[in-house]
């Protein structure tokens, strides 16, 4: 029950109407400067998002954008701490089985409208359980949902499910206006187009294949607040040219993948330019080799062990990645809190690795060669490329030879989800729970033909077992014996082989502050952010 | 046969050109031996500046030899573009040959198929060629000789049609040889002058396309080529600008060199436009 207290005492702070002046004086002692109003944040969005509607898109650019129009009831910070945002402060039953949030009274749509308990249950049981997969999953395991008053929202869940909260970001659950989308195809509503949210910024303008414009919301719900007048993301299709839009000062800030990693040390030279890899805790990225295990010899442990043991992830962390990220040591990223630091992947070792291939049986033949096998070279830029060939080139050290295969990513996509692979490259966000983010990856009840489940076809009825009791674990504790556990199995086991915990720079002029604040870094709503003179 | 050497040597250009293809083949020859192991090994620190570390040209974002993939590069160029040539010429020929020789209806349901392939834009058929058969070698290959026999056949054809009413084949004719031997043992050798300086170009144009298709990241991504090291030295281009340049020039180098040597031929083989021309 620790998140449920720690989270009423922040919310009872917020409650008692210190919330915004809580902000200030937090950003002025962190900063040593008040915050100002006005100014204009400019930055870059790519590619460009179809929509900014969430749910209805839940891509990265849409929800870097849409996560300043729309806001969740909770937010994350650094450590994954739930705190108060639509919701002022939130109760947990014993039984872990009822979630009371206690909505704030003063929040208003764009339209005008006031938000209420009625758009909330709409938001969860309708709009994201219709539009949203990955919504859908968990909040089917919502009993019923009431509304006691205007201000409170009651969800009893069918069973106790630990990382409930974490489903309440923005970016997983953002709170849409019923009366714009109930009765009406919520992927066609008009307010697709036109979004209506309660954050900060409303949606002003959007010239396709040019430039997003957001401005302040003067109704918002914290007094004074937001600082900016306006946020405008320019969409910016060529890295290259991303690059020169900030080294020019054309735009104050870029984030996610706008920079390439190789650029990042020249601009991290720059005095007026600061570089921040925070602000991913809440996804946390991981990346590994996709291995098929239908594929001989992928299915044998040891070739696994080997292929994992022969690439060394300090160099692809270094020399690929410029240190943004770092390499991964299980398949749990460390930024979660059920990781397990001792559960670790064997290290660097390409004799240790031969070893293994020799027991595998795998001996080489006149040209040093054991095994061939087919990699689809992950479409999505240039590093990956470097990536598979570093990879050809270290396996063929311990002789493997890895032919890479090109593709585009529909194609990717496709042949991924249709097991159409020996190996890959994947890289799935955690969403700050094994339970969210990790479990689809390992346990064999989700061996599908789509894409982003367990479609290696690892099998292990354990793991299963172990997975299936963490899910259902009433408390950390028990929850995070069985996480070790299966920590310790998999990275003996190595169904896939995970190379690194990635991050992307957020990289911003040094007149924009709170840039990076949450855990979820740029998709925060910025209604804190505020540009010095 | 010395005549032709003379004739050939007269144009100063056409053996600069020689010289420089005869090195780029030298290159290529002795690429294992220059640079042992293959390519790809990430020998040094990345981003080295030519010179440093033993590497004359530098070294790539891996810390690959730049000069070693420009060294084993060109044996991929110039195979792709010897190839592809080939079986261009292959398809060219015998199309043209069919068209010329035959004439009437065969002649215009070849020639509206070549203009057919002629009204394409080449580049992206063979974008397209090779992204519908997935990036390797043989399919690179495939797509250039596809884009570039149209002007083969045309060429071929046209002299087939000049040719076949003289009266050398008209001998032949009434000597009762078959349509084949006379085509490929009569009219063929006598159409031949114009097929090899057309085919030098070729050879020029296919290595520059190949490095086009690999630039933009459809090549084969398991062979190193000359269009593979400058696409990926693209983005980098203000961090290591050696990693585009020197791949560059040896693409400059080539191509030039092939027409120098493609325009010597045509001087060699045809004395009286040659002598005209000065």
């Amino acid at each position: 029950m620790s998140i449920s207290r720690r989270g009423l005492i922040a919310a009872s702070a917020a409650a008692a109407g210190m919330g915004p002046t809580l902000m200030r004086v937090e950003d002025a002692l962190a900063q040593g400067i008040a915050p100002r109003r006005g100014g204009t944040l400019t930055t870059i969005l790519q590619p460009e998002p179809p929509v900014l509607q969430i749910g209805v898109n839940n891509q990265g650019p849409t929800l870097i954008a849409a996560g300043k129009i729309f806001q969740g009831l909770v937010k994350f910070s650094p450590t994954l701490e739930p705190l108060p945002e639509l919701a002022e402060s939130w109760t947990i039953s014993p039984d872990a089985l009822t979630y009371t949030f206690k909505l704030r009274n003063n929040v208003k749509f764009h339209d005008g409208t006031p938000m209420t308990a009625d758009d909330v249950i709409f938001s969860i049981m309708k709009f994201h359980m219709e539009v949203a997969p990955r919504a859908r999953a968990i909040f089917q395991r919502i009993d019923k949902a009431e509304a006691p008053d205007a201000h409170t929202v009651v969800l009893t869940l069918k069973a106790p499910f630990e990382p409930f909260l974490l489903m309440f970001d923005v970016t997983a659950c953002a709170i849409v206006p019923k009366h714009l989308f109930d009765g009406q195809d919520y992927r066609t509503a008009p307010a697709v187009q036109r979004p209506i949210g309660t954050g900060p910024f409303r949606f002003a303008e959007w010239q396709r294949g040019n430039f997003i414009r957001l401005e302040r919301f003067a109704d918002y719900w914290k007094p004074g607040q937001p600082y900016l007048d306006a946020i405008i993301y320019r969409i910016v299709p060529d890295s290259q040219s991303r690059r020169l839009a900030l080294e020019t000062g054309q735009v104050l800030m870029t984030a996610a993948g706008d920079i390439e990693p190789f650029d990042t040390p020249a601009l991290r030279a720059r005095p007026n330019l600061e570089v921040l890899t925070t602000g991913w805790e809440y996804f946390s990225p991981l990346s590994w080799i996709e291995t098929n295990h239908r594929v001989a010899p992928l299915g044998d442990v040891r070739v696994r062990q080997a292929i994992s043991r022969a690439i060394d992830r300090n160099f692809i962390a270094q020399r690929l990645w410029f240190n943004i990220g770092k390499p991964a040591t299980n398949p749990v990223a460390s930024t979660t809190k059920f990781h397990d630091p001792s559960a670790r992947i064997a290290g660097f070792d390409p004799r240790a690795a031969m070893q293994l291939l020799d027991a595998a049986g795998l001996r080489p033949n006149a040209q040093g060669v054991r095994a061939t096998i087919k990699h689809l070279v992950l479409p999505y830029g240039e590093v990956w490329t470097r990536l598979a060939e570093y990879l050809r080139q270290s396996l063929r050290q311990v002789g493997i030879q890895l032919e890479l295969e090109s593709t585009d990513a529909g194609s990717w996509a496709r042949r991924i989800g249709a097991w159409e692979y020996e190996t890959s490259i994947n890289f799935v966000y955690q969403f700050g729970d094994p339970t969210l983010g990790v479990e689809r990856t390992y346990v064999s009840s989700n061996i599908q033909r789509v894409t982003f489940t367990n479609t290696g076809g690892y099998s292990n009825p354990r793991v299963d077992q172990l997975f299936a009791a963490a899910r259902d674990g009433q408390t950390a504790e028990q929850r995070r014996a069985a996480f070790s556990e299966v920590q310790k199995i998999l990275v003996e086991e190595v169904p896939q082989i995970w190379l690194m915990e990635m991050a992307f720079p957020t990289i911003h002029d040094k007149r924009v502050q709170n840039a990076v604040r949450l855990g979820t870094g740029v998709h925060a709503s910025y209604d804190d952010v505020f540009l010095t003179s | 046969m010395m005549a032709f050497f003379r004739s050939f040597a007269r144009n100063k250009g056409a053996v600069v050109g020689l010289v420089v293809l005869a090195l780029v083949f030298a290159m290529a020859g002795l690429a294992d031996v220059i640079f042992p192991g293959t390519p790809w090994d990430m020998v040094a620190a990345p981003f080295m500046p030519p010179g440093e570390m033993d590497m004359w040209l530098g070294s790539d974002s891996l810390g690959r030899d730049v000069a070693a993939g420009i060294a084993h590069g060109s044996r991929i160029s110039l195979l792709v573009g010897a190839v592809s040539t080939v079986v261009a010429l292959a398809l060219g020929v015998s199309l043209g040959a069919v068209a010329g020789y035959l004439g009437g209806f065969v002649d215009d349901l070849v020639m509206r198929f070549t203009e057919f392939f002629q009204t394409i834009p080449s580049f992206v058929l063979a974008i397209l060629l090779v992204a519908i058969f997935t990036p390797t070698i043989s399919s690179v290959v495939f797509a250039i000789a596809v884009v570039s026999w149209p002007p083969v056949a045309r060429v071929v054809r046209a002299e087939f049609l000049s040719l076949r009413s003289r009266e050398f084949v008209q001998a032949a004719e009434v000597l009762g040889k078959s349509r084949l031997s006379i085509v490929v043992g009569d009219i063929l050798p006598n159409a031949l002058s114009p097929i090899i300086v057309l085919s030098s170009l070729m050879v020029a144009n296919a290595i520059l396309l190949e490095s086009a298709l690999s630039f933009l990241g459809l090549g084969d991504p398991n062979l190193m080529t000359w269009g593979f090291l400058i696409g990926s030295g693209r983005s980098v281009i203000r961090l290591a600008w050696w990693m585009s340049v020197f791949p560059g020039i040896a693409i400059f180098l080539t191509v030039l060199a092939l027409n120098l040597v493609g325009e010597g031929l045509s001087d060699a083989l045809n004395p009286r436009l040659a002598g005209r021309r000065t």
